[in-house]
């Protein structure tokens, strides 16, 4: 096998482990992945794009891919001044903070979508408080944009602490001691320091948001056009037996995320660079 | 907003720059108020919810055997899912960080992969292969065989969802670790299952239990794949976190109730996973420090024997 070619080691079990290694991502991962782009060559090209460009599905694109980037964006703002706060502040109770950021990572998404549905429907603690300034949040798009800054987090937040803890103080002592502000030491710094952590963990959030589902369901309402995310649309169609239909809305979701990875993976070799420095 | 910089302490630590004190609350307040009400206030509402009726109705919420069919289902896939999972993770990390081979980097790629997979398209792809229509679908009908709608349906797409977390904990950890501890093991005659027992197991054990940990936390609340395959037979193929859908799409009080408790097991768990988690990375840091501190301070030959003796 020309690809496998390796350095000779001492040590032993290349053969099994690699191989096994291989052999269990192509029986679990590659070939069920593979299924979906032949399962799609199985529809003819106008039958194709006549599915994946229906009013419906366009609908639920901009939905899921919109609401996403804004959980994003408010995940890039909010991850960074957590992180900021953990890791140059002390205080009372900062270790359990710490420790509760990757809560959204633990908790099962469906107990997630329950709660905040609850919480924000028109008789919740706070939704109660927020109908009478006209704010709806449950069964709208709002309630989705929630549910996922909620999921998505800890991506931010947990990408951006590493790099500001190895980040050298000498400059920013240097800098200010030449007299520059400490936001012109922030933003002229530290900033350009932490874009490859903070893009980083923006990609993260959003390629985990694009394809949330369990917390979604309970708050959007499922309401066509509107509400209705395009995991959710995949769901229904299979819920129809509609299997090539479903498979079609999936290859492009599916290529979307798969650009996503890329941009991940070059930003993350970007990081590490950048650390190494 | 100039102010006073860089004056050493008396101790010889420089003074770090920091910024005002009122800007240094604003930032912690906002902080701590986007947490409080995005993590703190969900959290406490799960228990809140289930315990409304009192802990009588709470109790009994459980006296349900949907509820306990569901819970040992969930049991089955975690248990199947971190076997299988962890197995893989160990060979593929040990395979990746001992030697170096062409398309390496393309094997990462690749093992990250689920994790930028919908939960939904997880669950349909194995719909396309095993299910009535799919590719497989016929011959499996013939000899009474049932993946889709039935248990390992359940198993196969929590596996692929789950299918990184222990790989990924486990390949910077060895990483770090290198070979040289390996390579001395191997001189001295040891095989190569006595070297990854005596040897490398003792060294990840820590990062392995978390990618574990990890892979379970998930493994117990995947919805979305499962929820796909599973065909919502209830007793038979709801997993916990659809048993909670169902009962929370129920209509009485009673059902919701028992919805939030369920999902007050699961927030449990949750909960064991975070202080499993800190533990762990708590852990680790200090490991990290101690062998820093030798490396300062003792004969360097003492740090890593000292590091392997109380495995």
């Amino acid at each position: 096998m020309p690809i496998l070619l390796y350095k000779r080691s001492s040590l032993p079990g290349f053969g099994i482990t690699l191989g096994f290694s291989v052999l269990y991502l192509g029986l679990l991962v590659l070939i069920p992945l593979a299924m979906l782009v032949i399962k799609s060559m199985g529809m003819t090209w106008s039958a194709f794009w006549q599915t994946v460009t229906d009013p419906r599905v366009i609908d639920s694109y901009k939905l899921s891919f919109g609401t996403a980037l804004v959980a994003a964006v408010i995940n890039l703002v909010f991850g960074l001044l957590v992180a900021w706060v953990l890791v140059r502040y002390r205080f009372f109770g900062r270790r359990v903070v710490d420790a509760l950021v990757d809560l959204p990572f633990a908790l099962p998404t469906a107990v997630a979508g329950i709660v905040l549905t609850t919480l924000y429907s028109s008789h919740g603690w706070i939704g109660r408080w927020l109908e009478p300034l006209g704010i709806h949040v449950a069964y709208t798009p709002l309630g989705i944009i929630l549910a996922l800054t909620f999921i998505s987090l800890p991506f931010v937040v947990r990408s951006v602490q590493p790099v500001l803890e190895d980040l050298a103080k000498e400059v920013e002592e240097a800098a200010a001691s030449l007299g520059a502000s400490r936001m012109q030491v922030f933003l002229r710094i530290i900033l350009p320091e932490l874009w490859p952590a903070l893009l980083t963990g923006f990609a993260l959030a959003f390629a985990r948001a694009v394809g949330e589902f369990g917390s979604v369901i309970f708050i959007s309402g499922n309401i066509p056009h509107k509400t209705e995310i395009t995991p959710l649309l995949i769901f229904s169609k299979l819920e129809q037996f509609k299997y090539a239909e479903a498979t079609a809305i999936a290859v492009v979701m599916l290529g979307a995320s798969f650009v996503l990875l890329l941009a991940i993976n070059v930003l993350q070799r970007w990081t590490t660079s950048r650390m190494s420095l | 907003m100039r102010e006073t910089v860089t004056i050493t302490k008396p101790h010889g630590r420089p003074r770090q720059p920091t910024e005002p004190r009122w800007i240094r609350w604003l930032l912690t307040g906002t902080a701590l108020l986007f947490l409080g009400l995005f993590l703190v206030v969900p959290l406490v509402s799960v228990f809140w919810f289930a315990l409304s009726k009192g802990w009588s109705t709470y109790l009994a919420s459980f006296d349900d055997p949907y509820a306990w069919h569901a819970i040992q289902l969930t049991v089955i896939v975690v248990i199947s899912s971190v076997v299988c999972n962890g197995v893989f993770g160990i060979t593929a990390a040990w395979a990746i960080t001992k030697f170096q081979f062409r398309g390496k980097s393309l094997l990462l790629s690749l093992i990250d992969l689920p994790f930028a997979v919908s939960p939904v398209i997880a669950g349909l792809i194995f719909v396309l292969i095993f299910g009535l229509q799919g590719l497989m679908g016929h011959w499996l009908e013939d000899h009474h065989i049932r993946i889709i709608f039935a248990v390992p349906g359940i198993v196969l797409a929590t596996m692929f969802i789950t299918f990184p977390f222990v790989a990924r904990e486990l390949i910077p950890v060895m990483q770090s670790q290198g070979t040289e501890e390996e390579e001395a093991a191997r001189m001295l005659g040891a095989g190569g299952l006595r070297i990854f027992w005596r040897i490398t197991l003792p060294n990840i054990k820590w990062g392995l239990l978390y990618g574990l940990i990890l892979c379970s936390a998930r493994a117990m609340g995947e919805f979305g794949a499962v929820s796909v395959v599973s065909g919502h037979i209830s007793g038979q193929t709801n997993t916990l976190p659809l048993h909670i859908e169902v009962l929370y799409n129920g209509s009485t009080e009673h059902e919701r109730i028992a919805a939030f408790a369920c999902a007050s097991l699961l927030t449990l768990l949750a909960l064991v996973t975070l202080i499993i988690k800190s533990a762990v990375e708590w852990h680790t840091r200090r490991t990290v420090l101690l062998a820093e501190s030798e490396a300062f301070e003792g004969p360097p030959a003492s740090a890593s024997p000292s590091n392997r003796g109380h495995a």
